[in-house]
């Protein structure tokens, strides 16, 4: 029985951190399949989501819901302004080249944050710090219950954005097929900012929901390599994939961290993100490829 | 303003365009090979360092400049080639066949984690090779056994011939002749039939596959020839640092390497070395700099990251061309004079490629 209890402890908590990695992955997937771009700064505009938050409910003390919903929207414009001003420009040079463009701004966020904020470690007060719920004889911290319930909230919201609302579709269209796209009136531009503008926002959720779990630091944007995992295990162009690959990847590093000696947690997910590609590299949602030249 | 007139395919893919080359770089040689009699110790070190460092960037170029495919890992590499290097040494066996074996391994590890990845699209190699860092970053931590963990490893000094190769001008010399073979074994590779596979990948990967190319084997092929010249630099700086310790061979110098390829100028072996100076210079015009600035920003912590970072970000907005292509640039407007025109470097309205198999 205690064997048991341990055991759910750990799918749960790793399910809660799998859905922070899912969330990451997430935002990597929506532009992914939008422009086909990887944004290897989304781990820094999860940090940075996280420190907006952090001023706006420690320093200039707003409720803790106020605080989270503006700190989304600002990191959100700041996704929009980001792919306007600097993404667009690049259009048309190869993938390496946007890739190392955007690992250089992951650099340039960190500074940014550790000049604005410093380097040590900050944490706000949030409602479900330090609280513990009972379902069915299980204790379980309320943190990462909101993790879980926030994720699968924004999992339902994003899905009727995406198949109800005319911009969502509009998106959708965006992402299969630019020219086609263009030719129905659809302006694939400002769609991409905005594609890009949710993407910063969901990272900024995740950087939010992780706070009560673990500080907020200037490197917390390492945790993408996770998400790396995650997207690649989900086939890299599923949204649901991706969150699956999460809750994957986090279970499976929480078991290690109880199975196996100190140390080896922090690379499980760098594992299993090779041993997919070894065993399978189009992911467990892989669409059917083929090539129209 | 100097024309070729060819007559002869052959002159398509010489390795000296004309006798202007030749004359050039024979006195660059002589430059490099006296430069330690004139120099003191220090430069001659830090001389030393940009070549080792210009070694794997000649490496990194044949991948990212030539193929197309960018790796995120190739610090773990370079430790590859060091640990390699340094252990067998340890062992007592010879440098001049460790040094080839520090090689040849590091390029079987690449092959290992190239042949795999590289069925999927270019991206997959990128996130792969970032994990395959992080992972043998620490394996070089918790394997004690070899490596010495966080004790560090003491390199033992090298002999060639009988002789010691020991203090900055041995180690600039054996650099020196280790990157002229680097460079012509690239050079040689980009004009024979295999370096045109890798350019054709680059260009476009469905025109090359329809020409006949197999992919994922040209793909591991540069991978392995890329990761193998790494290993060898990694087998030279080992004797540069002397003491090896697990957390030199991180991230942040992946992403140095990879900033030798963008700022030294895709698609040219001289770009490599370029960036390979502007790399190494970086941080030491930094330590001038330090005090000197305002408001502090000479002191904060993540100074060095952040400027690679805006370096890259400045250089892939504004300049693709990097060093090499300023470099181009300039020679033209002087070839030129007065006849430049604003057109002459204007760049090409350019669209979104779909590399996307759908």
């Amino acid at each position: 029985m205690e064997d048991t209890a341990r055991i759910l402890q750990l799918v749960v908590n790793g399910a809660a951190s799998g859905c922070i990695y899912g969330l990451i992955a997430l935002g990597f997937v929506l532009i992914y399949k939008a422009t086909e771009m990887v944004n290897f700064a989304q781990g820094d505009i999860m940090m940075l989501g996280g420190f907006v938050a952090f001023s706006l409910i420690a320093w200039f003390h707003l409720p803790y819901w106020i605080g989270a919903l503006l700190a989304v929207i600002i990191t959100a414009a700041f996704g929009y302004a980001l792919d306007a001003i600097v993404l667009r420009r690049v259009i048309g040079q190869p993938q390496f080249a946007v890739v190392m463009l955007t690992l250089g701004l992951g650099f340039i966020f960190r500074a940014a944050a550790g000049i604005t904020w410093g380097y040590d470690s900050v944490g706000f007060a949030t409602p479900f710090t330090n609280k513990t719920v009972n379902i069915g004889g299980l204790v379980l911290g309320e943190d990462n219950v909101s993790i879980i319930v926030g994720t699968l909230l924004l999992c339902a919201v994003l899905y009727l954005f995406f198949s109800k609302t005319r911009i969502g579709v509009a998106m959708q269209a965006a992402s299969q097929n630019q020219l086609a796209a263009y030719y129905m009136g659809i302006p694939v531009r400002t769609i991409f900012s905005l594609i890009w503008a949710i993407s910063a926002g969901v990272a900024c959720l995740a950087g939010i929901l992780l706070s009560p779990v673990s500080m907020i630091d200037v490197n917390m944007g390492g945790l993408a390599i996770k998400a790396f995992a995650a997207a690649v295990i989900g086939g890299f162009g599923s949204i649901p994939g991706s969150l699956v690959g999460g809750v994957i990847v986090g279970i499976v590093e929480q078991f290690a961290g109880y199975k196996l000696p100190a140390g080896f947690q922090e690379v499980t997910s760098n594992v299993v993100l090779l041993l997919m590609l070894f065993i399978r590299p189009q992911g467990l949602f892989a669409e059917r490829m083929g090539k129209r030249v | 303003m100097r024309h070729l007139f060819r007559t002869r395919y052959q002159q398509d893919i010489a390795l000296w365009r004309h006798n202007g080359d030749r004359f050039w770089y024979a006195l660059l040689a002589l430059i490099v090979l006296l430069a330690p009699a004139v120099l003191g110790e220090f430069y001659i070190g830090e001389l030393g360092a940009v070549f080792i460092f210009a070694i794997a960037g000649v490496g990194l170029m044949l991948l990212v400049g030539y193929t197309g495919l960018i790796s995120l890992g190739h610090a773990a590499f370079l430790g590859i080639g060091a640990y390699t290097n340094a252990v067998l040494l340890a062992q007592g066996v010879p440098f001049l066949v460790t040094l080839p074996i520090a090689g040849l391994f590091t390029a079987l590890c690449g092959a290992a984690i190239g042949r795999p990845t590289l069925r999927m699209s270019g991206l997959y190699l990128a996130i792969a090779t970032l994990a395959f860092g992080s992972i043998v970053g620490t394996v070089f931590q918790k394997w004690t056994a070899v490596t010495g963990g966080f004790d560090g490893f003491a390199v033992p000094t090298p002999y060639v011939f009988g002789m010691s190769i020991e203090g900055a001008t041995g180690i600039y010399y054996v650099s020196l002749a280790v990157l002229v073979l680097v460079l012509l074994v690239a050079a040689n590779l980009l004009r024979s039939p295999t370096g045109r596979a890798l350019v054709a990948i680059r260009d476009s990967e469905v025109s090359a596959q329809s020409m006949g190319i197999h992919l994922a084997r040209y793909k591991t092929l540069a991978f392995a020839i890329s990761a193998g010249m790494t290993g060898l630099a990694g087998a030279l700086f080992a004797h540069y640092v002397r003491y090896l310790a697990p957390d030199a061979f991180d991230v942040l110098l992946s992403v140095q390497f990879v900033t030798i390829v963008f700022v030294g100028g895709l698609g040219s072996l001289r770009g490599a070395v370029l960036g390979a100076m502007f790399v190494r210079l970086l941080p030491q015009f930094i330590a001038v700099v330090r005090d000197s600035l305002p408001f502090g920003i000479g002191r904060l912590p993540g100074l060095e990251p952040s400027l690679f970072g805006l370096t890259l970000v400045l250089v892939i907005l504004f300049q693709p061309g990097g060093l090499n292509g300023m470099w181009l640039k300039t020679k033209q407007w002087f070839q030129a004079f007065p006849f430049k025109r604003q057109a002459s470097f204007r760049r090409q309205k350019s669209y979104a490629r779909s590399e996307r198999l759908r």
